[in-house]
């Protein structure tokens, strides 16, 4: 990867915390709302684009993993264990199943793959809505309880989003961090030729449950920060069409891209409340845009960046060959 | 004991609705590496067709029926085919996804927005008659859906071990690149797969409109229905698929009588995990040599 | 003692027997030649000794480890690396990224690979090694935009990144033109004189006679024959092999 595109990277990042550190100020409560679910779908669809995008490894429970991180948030919280510690086990959690999705990983293949991890969505949301003693089944779980450290509390959606908004940061550190990183590489070459990956030592197994692992504990982060936001959980949150709906955010954005999942959880989450005024069609729209991103777009919507950068190398630099930006 | 065999004879009725669903999902998959995430509203709107033939044009049954096929044939067969599927085949699998994601959530709105929000509901089409099979009561709705699901499955198997047509589909579910050189249009085949698979589930929503109530969102667990009888029958068979419907009826049927609502979705559960432990591919499921 | 050993390897995919009982040993600091007709056997040879495929009967020892069936990616961390006769290369990275993926595995454990230990150096001779294949001027371009003949290249380069004991060359002239394969040839032979095993498939009969000192001949899956350039040459086994009867 050529160092300028990551320094690149590294630079937007810092202004779009500074953006999102400034911005809460102007915004109601309403579309704060809105920015702390973006974020909190950003840190999800992170994940998912480091196990589909990178490792090209299929994961369709997304939300299994997210649930992980929720329930442990809820359930130890009515039991006064304090907010970080719930988090924390969440996470490792999430860590641990994804490690146990990871082995069939190994074994079967892309379809078989996106078939068992479906499955697996069904198993974790059956088990939701039926171990009703631990989650309360149908009904879920209300009155989530916010983080607080002693006196401070971090109950106001303001304070909140500004917790949120460091746990965010915190991944997207740590995210950047592990994809520049061998490991990076080790899952796009895995992604690119598996065969090849193999054979200059690459350990399909290793690489292959870490992709998994890692980014099912993103998803149980996302899951634990979810909980509070809302304030009430219940099965219905976690099922396919979840996963679906994470599936979307990365796809769109763009697969395999670290700006991917930033566009897509933002085009997903404020798109269909853009179309909000629209009187009931704004879910037709939203569909139909949907297809016709998929149509003209396939790459994601990081294609329009591509485009800005190679129209902009060509007027700087004619001659460059331009090594497209992972 | 007749309640158990009564009981199974109503899920292996519904079973055989799902089946058809799931078959022709294994169809596509087969032929086109297409996950169809929006099978269920491919029922879904037939239904809805079906209703407007049938319900509101007063069109005799059998007219009604051909030309809710043919509507869905030609729509979600056909059009859906050329207009989306040619141009993202080539992308791979995951655009497609999300596109037949896109699709399931245009149409299911759209018939909420545009038609109703509401449950329209649909005359029954064989009689709730009971008949008396020795000890056994069935009813001519459940032994006519067995009757016609079977037929059609039968039909569809005919044709694709004894046509040529069929045997081109074959081959193509095989080894598309080889089928392709030995000079088969698989373009062509697709097209005609989708359109097979567009027949069968208007098929099945003619049957499924008296039993179910027609409503733009019973699409959703239909689909999920379709999924799940394909994962644990297997997908890459259409006896898997078969096999899958039916188990999803039976099963269904057995729980909602014997179980409680706490554990109803036990038992499926259970199925799941042991399938997706033991056998992943599906238990009439082939495992494939490569990727 | 052998350097890479192989006994009665066989392999079977389904009723094709693609090899035979074929033996044969590697000498450390030799230079191999591995001929015969298509299809006898020669890559899924090296694909069973390389753990891309499971052998359905026979050995692989490496300096005296049995490695038979081992994964790929552990045959790579002992010393054998490869190239392919169908290029096989990471598209969409670049060739610099190409080359470090081929030698970031060799040392160190998972997790350590978090951090950026060894990084700069590991880079250092990646360039070096691109400058000493001509290509360093590319390494910041995608692999798949290059040419044919700078693929088969930066195919060497990677397999030499691990610093291997023995490499196993695919065909590697095949598609090239002659002031490549000069070039190669000529490289080829600076390494072997640096202390390099090599094992060499090749259909270019000038090449392998000039390259190497021992000739293994396969057909159908067997192992027909072995020898100096002059023997081989004058083998009617062999000539039968290539021209039937």
């Amino acid at each position: 990867m050529p160092l300028g595109r990551w320094a690149l990277r590294g630079l937007a990042l810092a202004a779009a915390l500074a953006l999102c550190v400034v911005l809460p100020s102007t915004l109601d409560q309403y579309k704060l709302y809105v920015m702390s679910l973006t974020l909190v779908y950003a840190i999800l669809a992170i994940g998912l684009n480091l196990t589909l995008g990178y490792a090209g490894q299929i994961s369709l429970c997304h939300a299994a993993f997210m649930a992980f991180g929720s329930y442990a948030v809820a359930i130890l919280g009515q039991h006064g264990v304090p907010f970080e510690i719930g988090l924390v086990i969440g996470v490792t959690l999430a860590f641990g199943w994804g490690l146990v999705l990871g082995f069939p990983a190994l074994k079967v293949k892309h379809h078989y793959l996106a078939m068992v991890t479906l499955g697996f969505n069904i198993i974790v949301f059956l088990v939701l809505r039926n171990w009703e003693s631990l989650t309360g089944g149908s009904f879920g779980i209300s009155n989530v309880a916010r983080p607080a450290w002693g006196s401070l509390s971090f109950k106001s959606d303001r304070a909140y989003y500004f917790y949120i908004l460091a746990w965010a940061a915190v991944v997207v550190a740590s995210a950047y961090w592990i994809l520049t990183s061998r490991w990076g590489r080790a899952f796009r070459a895995i992604r690119e030729n598996e065969m090849r990956a193999e054979v200059v030592g690459v350990s399909l197994m290793n690489y292959k449950l870490m992709a998994f692992a890692v980014g099912a504990a993103y998803a149980g982060m996302g899951g634990a920060l979810f909980a509070p936001l809302l304030g009430y959980i219940d099965p219905g949150a976690y099922t396919l069409d979840r996963s679906i709906q994470f599936l979307m955010m990365v796809v769109l954005g763009g697969l395999g891209r670290f700006e991917g999942p930033f566009i897509g959880a933002l085009v997903v989450t404020v798109l269909p409340e853009v179309l909000r005024g629209s009187e009931g069609l704004y879910l037709i729209i939203y569909a139909l845009a949907v297809i016709l991103m998929m149509l003209f777009m396939p790459k994601g919507l990081v294609g329009l960046w591509d485009l800005a950068w190679r129209s902009s190398r060509s007027v700087i630099s004619p001659s460059t060959s331009s090594a497209s930006p992972r | 004991m007749t309640d158990f065999v009564q009981l199974c004879v109503a899920g292996v009725s519904i079973g055989a609705i799902y089946a058809m669903a799931a078959i022709g999902f294994v169809l596509l998959w087969q032929t086109s590496n297409t996950i169809n995430f929006a099978q269920g509203e491919f029922v879904v709107l037939p239904a809805f067709a079906m209703v407007l033939f049938f319900v509101i044009f007063r069109f005799p049954f059998a007219v009604a029926m051909v030309a809710t096929v043919l509507v869905s044939t030609l729509l979600l067969g056909f059009g859906v085919k050329e207009l989306l599927v040619t141009r993202l085949l080539k992308m791979g699998v995951l655009p497609l996804v999300i596109a037949t994601i896109g699709l399931s959530l245009l149409i299911r709105y759209s018939l909420q927005q545009f038609w109703t929000p509401l449950a329209l509901p649909f005359p029954a089409i064989f009689s709730r008659d009971p008949i008396r099979l020795g000890t056994i009561v069935v009813s001519l709705e459940e032994l006519g859906n067995i009757l016609f699901a079977a037929a059609t499955i039968g039909a569809l198997q005919v044709f694709i071990t004894h046509t040529k047509l069929g045997w081109a589909m074959q081959a193509v579910a095989q080894n598309r690149t080889l089928a392709s050189v030995l000079g088969i249009n698989v373009g062509r085949l697709v097209t005609i797969t989708f359109m097979l698979n567009a027949a069968l589930t208007a098929i099945a929503a003619i049957l499924i409109a008296p039993v179910y109530l027609v409503k733009y969102d019973i699409g959703v667990s239909l689909g999920l229905k379709a999924f799940y009888a394909a994962i644990i029958g297997g997908f890459n068979q259409i006896r898997g698929a078969l096999l899958g419907g039916l188990l999803v009826g039976v099963v269904e049927t057995l729980s909602a009588a014997y179980i409680s609502s706490h554990f109803r979705d036990a038992f499926a559960l259970v199925i799941l995990i042991a399938v997706l432990l033991l056998k992943p591919e599906g238990i009439w499921g082939v495992k494939e040599e490569w990727a | 003692m052998a350097l890479l050993e192989i006994r009665n390897l066989t392999k079977h995919f389904f009723r094709l027997s693609a090899l035979s009982r074929v033996s044969l040993s590697v000498e450390p600091g030799e230079l191999l030649g591995l001929i015969g007709p298509n299809g006898s056997g020669k890559t899924t040879l090296f694909n069973c000794v390389t753990g891309v495929l499971r052998p359905s009967d026979g050995q692989v020892f490496f300096r005296g480890e049995d490695i038979t069936g081992r994964n790929a990616d552990a045959v790579y961390q002992r010393g054998i690396a490869r190239t392919f006769q169908l290029i096989q290369l990471f598209p969409e990275m670049t060739v610099l990224e190409n080359m470090l993926v081929s030698a970031q595995e060799k040392k160190g454990r998972l997790f350590a690979r978090l951090l950026r230990r060894e990084e700069v150096e590991e880079t250092t001779r990646a360039l070096a090694l691109l400058e000493f294949l001509g290509i360093a001027g590319l390494k910041d371009g995608l692999a798949s935009n290059l040419s044919y003949g700078q693929q088969k290249l930066l195919d060497f380069g990677m397999a030499l990144m691990s610093e291997p004991q023995v490499i196993l060359l695919d065909e590697p002239m095949a598609g090239v033109n002659p002031a490549m394969i000069k070039n190669l040839i000529g490289h080829i032979l600076e390494l072997n004189a640096r202390g390099y095993t090599f094992v060499v498939i090749e259909h270019n009969m000038e090449v392998v006679m000039s390259l190497c000192r021992r000739i293994v001949v396969l057909s159908q899956g067997e192992r027909i024959a072995e020898g100096t350039p002059a023997e081989i040459a004058d083998n009617p086994l062999v000539l039968d092999a290539y021209f039937g009867r």
